[in-house]
């Protein structure tokens, strides 16, 4: 963890109901870094981005936005929520939802102007979604309405781009679609981006670094050091194989009966 | 020209009245209205209506002006709501089952004492279906001024509840005041609601609020859009209502004009038909083929 981190994560945990989510998760990201935030369903990735965004209180810890305490309301964090479920007769078109990025929080009426609306036209042409600017959010397939989101959230400038689950439910065209746009975003406008996924193939192009979450505790580095099988037992806190074939990377339980005291005997050195 | 406007229609002093309180009413109702469908309120906005009868005829019974009933108890009831959460499930069984319940019952109470001690047999009816000809003058002020507070707080607070309505998570990282937002929007609502329910009665002013708002919602594509075809629409079934509620003093039975809130309610429904009857312009869209599953273990 460095000083220049644009974001960290210091020793944070959070406790809900009796139930321990996060325990002492401690990471950095840096200025134009694309970070994977991988692992399965439940592991606490939704309550991770939540606390770096502020919706969530953490029970102890600390996280810091360029080197001091976040305050509980920051806008240079974009953020593109899970899912929308926005009924088709929500009355806002692609072009709203954009411009909404720039000044949904304010209060008051605004005037139109020519200069906001290049704005918005650049940031769709951006991220590709152009071709249905007058559509309704509403009526769009689940990667369309990722795309708008994405520019969206990026309209504003924000240095870190947070997205939870953005390529869930989507085909395979449109999820390589979504990458390719983040990954070329992210270098482009220097935006750290943190994108959480269960399955981390998708991003193997785009991935910096790998913050691979399970049962509430992280370990991060590069993709290589993390996605081992002693690292990655240790975190599930059972005994896991990693597979690599043609390139991908399947992380699989092992089958009952594996000895988990093996397991968790080894030591890799890059937790936490 | 005569077989429209009957002779003195122009000429009348409650026409003038309440073409003036009623234009100025229906732009309000379709403007919050438009909101309250967006956030999927229209079960609140229903649920003040129930309790505003309560209070019209509580106010009646006592002998105020029932706008202030309405606007009290509509209020009270609204902070009530954010009180509950009638947001969540669970919120609105609570009120469907107890509290709209128990406030027509009470409603109901009032209204029969009410008939017993007053000579106004007609009391009853204004509360529960309105009496745009029948508006106190001294009332009106009150009723602009109310519906100028209420498009004021919407419109300040138009793009929060838009951008709420999009992901309240958003909002709220964004440093929007959510639960705040939403309170405000609800007495705006309740407002809204109380002068509907002295054009077109406490029972069916809902119909003024949701009725343009959800035709204009297939209509228009963008919110300033929907936002002015709602107000149009609203306004149109209160002056076209105005109009056949005064030619109808010449119908069978002859001398007993039909009630406005029938004319309004009626041109509504009708015009949310029409717009329904039409084929949706795109078909749904395509839900997306489930990506491959998570090779993760858990």
């Amino acid at each position: 963890m460095t000083t220049n981190d644009l974001l960290t994560l210091d020793h944070v945990s959070v406790r809900l109901g009796g139930r321990e989510i996060l325990q002492d998760v401690s990471f950095g990201i840096q200025a134009g870094q694309f970070t994977g935030l991988i692992g399965p369903n439940g592991a606490g990735k939704t309550t991770l981005l939540k606390v770096i965004l502020g919706l969530q209180p953490v029970t102890s810890g600390a996280v810091l936005l360029d080197g001091s305490p976040r305050s509980p309301r920051d806008a240079s964090i974009g953020y593109v929520p899970q899912k929308l479920g926005i009924e088709p007769d929500m009355p806002l078109r692609v072009k709203d939802v954009v411009s909404l990025g720039l000044d949904g929080h304010k209060f008051g009426l605004r005037l139109p102007s020519r200069a906001r609306r290049e704005l918005v036209s650049d940031m769709l042409t951006a991220v590709g979604a152009q071709r249905y600017a007058d559509a309704r959010i509403g009526e769009l397939s689940g990667g369309e309405q990722q795309r708008v989101m994405i520019a969206h959230a990026l309209i504003s400038r924000p240095k870190l781009l947070l997205l939870d689950e953005p390529l869930a439910n989507l085909d395979i065209s449109s999820e390589q679609g979504i990458v390719s746009v983040l990954g070329r975003l992210a270098r482009a406008e220097r935006v750290a981006v943190l994108l959480s996924a269960h399955d981390m193939n998708p991003l193997m192009p785009v991935m910096d670094r790998i913050v691979y979450v399970a049962a509430g505790r992280v370990a991060v580095g590069d993709t290589d050091e993390v996605v081992q099988p002693e690292v990655l037992s240790r975190l599930y806190g059972q005994h896991v194989d990693v597979i690599r074939v043609h390139g991908r990377i399947l992380v699989v339980a092992a089958p009952e009966g594996v000895d988990e005291a093996e397991a968790a005997a080894e030591d890799a050195g890059v937790i936490r | 020209m005569h077989y429209v406007f009957e002779p003195g229609f122009f000429a009348s002093g409650p026409v003038h009245v309440a073409l003036a309180v009623g234009t100025v009413v229906a732009i309000t109702s379709a403007v919050v209205g438009v909101f309250t469908v967006t956030r999927g309120q229209s079960f609140a906005g229903h649920s003040l209506a129930d309790i505003a009868t309560t209070g019209g005829s509580g106010a009646f019974l006592v002998g105020v002006n029932q706008f202030w009933g309405y606007l009290a108890f509509g209020a009270g009831a609204a902070a009530f709501m954010e009180m509950i959460g009638i947001q969540r499930r669970r919120g609105r069984d609570v009120a469907t089952g107890v509290v709209l319940g128990a406030a027509l019952g009470l409603a109901a109470l009032f209204l029969y004492l009410g008939t017993q001690y007053s000579t106004t047999t007609g009391a009853s009816f204004t509360i529960l279906f309105g009496s745009i000809f029948v508006l106190t003058p001294s009332t009106v002020p009150a009723l602009i001024a109310s519906a100028l507070l209420a498009l004021a707080t919407v419109a300040a607070l138009a793009r929060v509840l838009l951008l709420t309505s999009l992901s309240p998570d958003i909002a709220a990282a964004r440093g929007v005041p959510v639960r705040a937002v939403g309170a405000a929007f609800l007495m705006a609502l309740a407002v809204s609601v109380a002068l509907s329910a002295m054009i077109i009665g406490a029972v069916l002013s809902t119909a003024l609020l949701i009725g343009p708002a959800a035709t204009a919602l297939r209509l228009a594509k963008s919110p300033v859009r929907a936002a002015i075809t709602a107000a149009v629409l609203g306004v149109l079934a209160i002056w076209i209502g105005i109009v056949l509620a005064y030619d109808s003093f010449y119908w069978p039975p002859a001398g007993r004009g039909w009630p406005v809130s029938f004319f309004v309610v009626t041109l509504i429904v009708g015009g949310y038909l029409i717009t329904y009857l039409r084929r949706d312009r795109q078909s749904a869209p395509q839900e997306n083929v489930d990506a491959e599953q998570a090779c993760s273990p858990a």
